[in-house]
């Protein structure tokens, strides 16, 4: 078994170069030129459903004011005078919340960060299945651009939240593109996911046992298991309001549907609830997938950068393995005033509670693994020091979320915009963000500036949580999500002001990403050069940086766990995981 | 382990399965999930139904069977393809190759004329919500039989070239995998619409 290798590194390393622009950039079969597509993708559409997300700022904080510069460029239909119209803002938010999900931090977190760093951390020479792997990326791009399109398509973008509620989604216009690019996206993700399973179960180089295995790799295994089980529930959901919008089925309508005064021609019979659960049956594992590979970067860049282990690297992978098993099975907790019976409240209501146990484990290590280190206060490392209480302020107000009793009050407020923010903007994308300066030598053999890095990061920081923290205080004041203009409600006048703080924080925050434009691009080709700056241990740094085609030149052998730092009576405070016994 | 096993093409502690035979059966995983959530779902509708018809009463019942007994006989095809196969028997492998994708075609045919009769008596998916399931139902099936058919006849037309490839065979094995799971899915689809 161990001599029935076929691939020659080096062979494939000399036929790289015969390969024309088109197949070695664009449809390229290399894990690491998908990650990179993968990465900067996603990067751009996080970025576009920020700016929609600022246009409806503008809504929020200053209603019926028209929008400065860009209101003339705005359909005078659907922003007259260049007054952000209640349809037009329904489309933006849909928008957001899906290219924020579905486009920008699944694809970041597993096709990108996953598909360049996991063969290489496993010692591989690809995925297992490359070809597979570009068919991947490009369901994606064209899902996504189907989805932007939607804007320019009579009946405009989907208008029924990021969630899709029937019967508003069954009749509203905008819907069946949204239901097609989403299966398109789910396609993608369900063929992204096997990948990762094969490879990782099947590839690993010769030593690296599962207990050896770094901890991002663990977390985008959990990761792939939740999407490949969770998302075709979603599918099949999709399909099914597909078929109601199509071929005017009733499987979400019930019977004696009245809208705007009419009678539904729809024949009746089905029901709204099932979407819920089917839609949330996906979207609460799909929070832990938007969670648990943000987390495996932080802990690599914490065991890197307090230069010693992982303080109970065994207690991280359980209760990630334990999150994933969990995550199934509290999906109603976004559904306690859906008229669910009061006894299902009380099962997801413990299975809730119980799934906070893990997530605070995984968090209490790593605040463990700071005790006593002598910490570098790199860029990449103040991204993964501010994850902590970040994710913890997003983890915590999510428990009275999580209780029904609580929940009947905070429910489709301001509240829960806080805390999700809190969870997957502050902890997952600030994450993410360092993981970029944390990766950036090991994709471009060169680092990002440092002094730029630290203006995004403390910018970042601040303008993130001057966007998010009133929306705490504005939820509990009582004010509904999704309201075109929160000033129809009188008890919403006076927590008005925290949305002009919110904007304007939001829109200072995209002037502080500026530099983490620039940075990137000018560092790809001025960069300080490095081949590992960081003295890192794990396997992706065994191999020349960037790495060639075929990845290692001698595929390693693994000798030693992840995170062997200050190892006592070692000559150098690190020992990679490919160095014999006797270094 | 046998030569069809250097599918694993890389040195390490792994799974002892073949990359081809574990992808498809994580594969599977995922549409066990799809077809479950869909059962799950007529389940809920029906059960929340005001009234439901008796599926032998407005549905082909010895069509539905006869198509069952077709689908079968081609999982047995696919499984005579695939010990060819393993036993280097390329005319076998190739018959009963082509004897699996003819029962396939047969399949749609029956399923066709269920259909066309179906929309002749103008019971379309808008009809009622038994006939949204019915059609939704059946669709999604006919389409993974028509994922099976190119499947099949890409592995038939590869034969030829391919089959001296050490992971030829080990894609054959995948392909009846999967063809044995839409076999699966009708025998669950029969009694779920036509006989309950």
């Amino acid at each position: 078994m161990a001599n029935q290798h076929v691939s020659d590194p080096t062979e494939h390393a000399h036929a790289s170069h015969e390969l024309s622009f088109w197949r070695k950039y664009v449809f390229s079969v290399d894990h690491k030129v998908i990650g990179l597509q993968y990465c900067i993708t996603a990067w751009i559409f996080l970025l576009i459903g920020f700016s929609l997300m600022m246009l409806m700022r503008w809504q929020l904080a200053f209603p019926y004011q028209p929008v400065p510069f860009l209101g003339r460029f705005l359909s005078p239909h659907l922003a007259p005078n260049g007054v952000i119209s209640a349809e037009l803002y329904n489309q933006l938010g849909a928008m957001h919340g899906t290219i924020m999900v579905f486009l920008g931090i699944v694809p970041l977190a597993v096709g990108a960060f996953g598909n360049y760093l996991v063969p290489l951390q496993i010692g591989a020479p690809d995925m297992a299945f490359p070809r597979l792997n570009m068919m991947s990326y490009w369901l994606y791009l064209p899902a996504g651009l189907l989805m932007l399109a939607s804007f320019f398509l009579p009946g405009g973008a989907a208008q029924s939240g990021w969630t899709s509620y029937p019967p508003l989604a069954d009749i509203n216009p905008g819907q069946t593109v949204w239901l097609l690019a989403m299966v398109i996206i789910i396609t993608s993700s369900l063929l992204g996911s096997i990948n990762f399973l094969v490879t990782t179960l099947n590839m690993r180089a010769k030593g690296l046992t599962l207990s050896r295995l770094p901890v991002f790799v663990w977390s985008e295994m959990v990761a792939s298991v939740l999407l490949l089980l969770a998302f075709p529930p979603l599918e099949a959901a999709s399909i099914l309001q597909l078929a109601d919008r199509v071929l005017h089925t009733s499987f979400y309508i019930p019977a004696g549907l009245v809208v705007l005064g009419v009678p539904s021609t729809a024949t009746g019979g089905g029901q709204p609830i099932l979407w819920q659960h089917l839609f949330w049956f996906l979207a609460h594992p799909e929070v832990y997938v938007l969670v648990l590979p943000p987390m495996g970067i932080v802990a690599e860049i914490i065991a890197n950068n307090t230069r010693k282990p992982l303080h109970g690297y065994k207690t991280i992978v359980a209760s990630m393995i334990a999150i994933g098993f969990m995550s199934f099975i509290v999906w109603a907790h976004h559904m306690f005033i859906s008229g669910m019976a009061p006894a299902l409240s009380n099962f997801f209501l413990v299975t809730t509670m119980i799934i906070s146990v893990p997530s605070v484990a995984i968090l209490t290590c790593f605040i463990y693994s700071l005790k006593g280190g002598s910490i570098r206060f790199t860029t990449p490392m103040l991204f993964a020091l501010a994850f902590l209480p970040m994710f913890g302020i997003g983890g915590l107000t999510g428990l009275p979320l999580g209780i029904s009793v609580t929940d009947i009050y905070l429910h489709d407020t301001y509240y829960v915009i806080g805390h999700f923010h809190y969870v997957v903007v502050t902890g997952s994308i600030v994450a993410m963000m360092g993981g970029v300066y944390h990766w950036f030598p090991k994709w471009f053999g060169r680092k990002m500036n440092d002094t730029l890095g630290k203006v995004h990061f403390w910018g970042t920081l601040l303008c993130m949580n001057g966007v998010f923290f009133p929306m705490f205080i504005q939820g509990m004041a009582g004010q509904d999500r999704r309201y075109w203009d929160p000033m129809t409600q009188l008890h919403n006048v006076p927590t008005q002001p925290l949305h002009v703080v919110s904007s304007i924080s939001a829109w200072t925050l995209f002037l502080f990403q500026l530099p983490f434009i620039y940075n990137f691009f000018h560092s790809m080709f001025h960069g300080e050069k490095a081949d590992n700056p960081w003295e890192a241990t794990t396997l992706e740094w065994a191999c020349p940086s960037p790495p060639p085609h075929g990845n290692f030149v001698k595929i390693p052998r693994v000798y030693r766990g992840p995170y062997e730092y200050s190892v006592p009576g070692a000559k150098t405070d690190w020992i990679a995981q490919d160095a014999p016994e006797a270094a | 382990m046998s030569s069809s096993a250097v599918a694993v093409n890389y040195p390490g502690e792994h799974s002892g399965l073949t990359n081809a035979k574990l992808g498809i059966w994580l594969f599977l995983a995922s549409e066990v999930m799809l077809f479950a959530t869909l059962f799950t779902s007529y389940l809920v509708i029906r059960l929340g139904s005001s009234s439901w018809p008796r599926g032998w009463e407005v549905l082909n019942v010895p069509l539905g069977t006869i198509n069952t007994f077709v689908l079968i006989t081609s999982s047995v095809t696919i499984i005579l393809a695939y010990a060819k196969c393993m036993a280097r028997d390329k005319a076998g492998f190739k018959t009963y190759m082509a004897l699996t994708l003819a029962l396939a075609f047969v399949f749609l045919g029956i399923k066709s004329v269920e259909w066309g009769t179906k929309f002749r008596a103008h019971h379309f998916p808008s009809t009622n919500i038994f006939f949204g399931v019915y059609f939704v139902l059946t669709g999604l099936h006919a389409l993974h039989v028509i994922g099976g058919i190119i499947l099949n006849s890409v592995l038939l037309f590869m034969a030829d070239k391919h089959w001296d490839d050490p992971l030829f065979a080990g894609r054959v094995e995948a392909a009846g995998l999967y063809w044995h799971f839409v076999d699966i899915v009708w025998i669950f689809l029969l009694p779920a619409l036509y006989l309950l």
